[in-house]
């Protein structure tokens, strides 16, 4: 069954999206998202990436041999990474900075080649397109969710402005280390599923 | 529909040469706004471990400018531990430099694994009011967990109290070394001091809590789940910082040091 165009792009960011369904590209969820500012960049980063890469993947998809078929995309992929992480480091130097190595892994962001393998490997270049944008909305959906819980109770920030004043700065508000952590990170994201699948209830794994 | 070897072969290196075009191109059009991003860094931090701008102040480049040219660049000779007015600092590129073994010099095995040292650093002095010098920046670097560490350490016009440290660079975890970047650690020291009474490097970043600088003023807090990192930072500094590094230098402009 063909999917519309709408539904290619809308459907991973709730029906079946990335880190909450398929669970994937976990590692990076947790890593950056102690700051919106540095999670809106890593989304963009990876929206970036996982357009040009489904884009491509799908212009040569009837010319790739299948047998070299995944270190062909691994190479456009982390063509596109580089490009990426080059183009950050001229343009948002501060933030790529705090990115470290998390930009570089997107290369290993199991979204990507999986988007390129099962999507972009069987469909023409629009959709594919289309594809890439929606799983990459999908995975910023979560990404600045979890931001912003993490920033906001972490910091008592929102993109580096106050928001809850810090009693170590005269205000009220004691902030929540354990925010800043990676287990963090997968408390919410586990609550942001939980809250998913009570909402679309086909999503439960049958026992 | 199986394909040739030739053909299979011909696609992997058409895709590598475009892929190789693609990148290079990227990296070499963009190479002068990323060198004029790293000089911007490079003098924020020096800015910081100055304290002349507080961590997480954001500045215009302008601004940057303006406060970094109550700086002066010197060029110190290693080898010798005196100043050298022979070079621009602007045109010692000290990690070049560590590169080029015609320039360097190879380190004794030591325990911030610093492979080479170059002949030249460039060290930046803030003049007081008087002009007497109120603040030494010296660059150090040395290993960590994963990477190397760059940064400035900032002394007092005593040169031998910290007035700042940061790092510039690294590849270390983020959220266990990374936190040298941290501005709560970075905070604790300031008003630690360097020498021991023998005059040898005492300051360590020890596992635990420390004392406040007045009452412990060698020891610095660990940074917890990275007790590797913690001690490259101990042992990068007593590396930079001893008689054959920048204490030569820090003796030639304290000539009483030692004998006090």
């Amino acid at each position: 069954m063909a999917k519309t165009n709408r539904d290619v792009l809308i459907d991973p960011l709730f029906n079946n999206n990335p880190i909450a369904l398929q669970v994937l590209g976990i590692c990076s969820a947790l890593a950056v998202t102690t700051k919106m500012e540095t999670s809106l960049v890593m989304s963009a980063a990876l929206i970036g990436v996982l357009t040009f890469s489904n884009l491509f993947v799908s212009l040569l998809r009837s010319g790739i041999p299948s047998n070299i078929r995944i270190i062909v995309q691994l190479t456009i992929i982390a063509s596109l990474v580089i490009v990426a992480d080059q183009i950050l480091k001229a343009f948002v130097y501060d933030i790529s900075k705090q990115l470290s190595v998390f930009v570089g892994l997107i290369i290993t962001n199991c979204i990507v080649m999986g988007r390129a393998e099962a999507f972009a490997m069987q469909n023409g270049p629009m959709k594919s397109v289309l594809d890439g944008i929606g799983n990459g909305l999908g995975y910023s959906l979560i990404l600045m969710g979890t931001a912003l819980l993490r920033e906001l109770f972490g910091s008592g920030t929102l993109f580096g402005k106050t928001m809850f004043p810090l009693v170590a700065d005269g205000g009220w508000y004691l902030p929540n280390g354990l925010m800043l952590y990676s287990p963090a990170a997968f408390f919410i994201i586990g609550l942001f599923i939980w809250a998913l699948r009570t909402w679309k209830t086909d999503q439960v794994e049958e026992e | 529909m199986p394909r040739s070897a030739w053909y299979t072969l011909g696609f992997a290196a058409a895709i590598c040469l475009v892929c190789s075009v693609l990148v290079t191109s990227a990296a070499v059009s963009l190479e002068e706004r990323q060198e004029v991003n790293k000089t911007l860094d490079k003098q924020k931090n020096v800015l910081e471990a100055a304290g002349l701008k507080q961590p997480g102040e954001n500045l215009e480049p302008a601004e940057v400018q303006k406060r970094f040219e109550a700086f002066e660049a010197v060029v110190v000779d290693l080898t010798t531990g005196q100043e050298d007015a022979s070079v621009s600092p602007d045109d010692v590129d000290q990690r070049k430099m560590t590169n080029d073994p015609a320039q360097s010099v190879a380190a004794e095995r030591n325990p911030a694994l610093v492979q080479r040292v170059s002949n030249k650093a460039v060290v930046y002095k803030l003049r007081g009011e008087g002009g007497g010098l109120k603040m030494l920046i010296l660059p150090i670097e040395g290993k960590g967990l994963w990477s190397t560490l760059y940064g400035f350490v900032a002394l007092n016009s005593d040169l031998e109290t910290v007035e700042g440290i940061t790092f510039y660079q690294h590849g270390e975890t983020p959220g266990l070394g990374g936190e040298v970047d941290n501005p709560k650690w970075k905070a604790l020291w300031p008003g630690r001091r360097i020498f021991g009474a023998d005059g040898d490097v005492a300051i360590e970043v020890i596992k635990g809590a420390a004392g406040p600088a007045t009452e412990d003023p060698y020891r610095v807090d660990g940074l917890s789940g990275a007790t590797i990192t913690s001690r490259g930072v101990t042992h990068l500094l007593r590396f930079w910082l001893d008689e054959e590094r920048f204490g030569r230098y820090l003796e030639s402009l304290t000539p009483n040091r030692r004998a006090a």
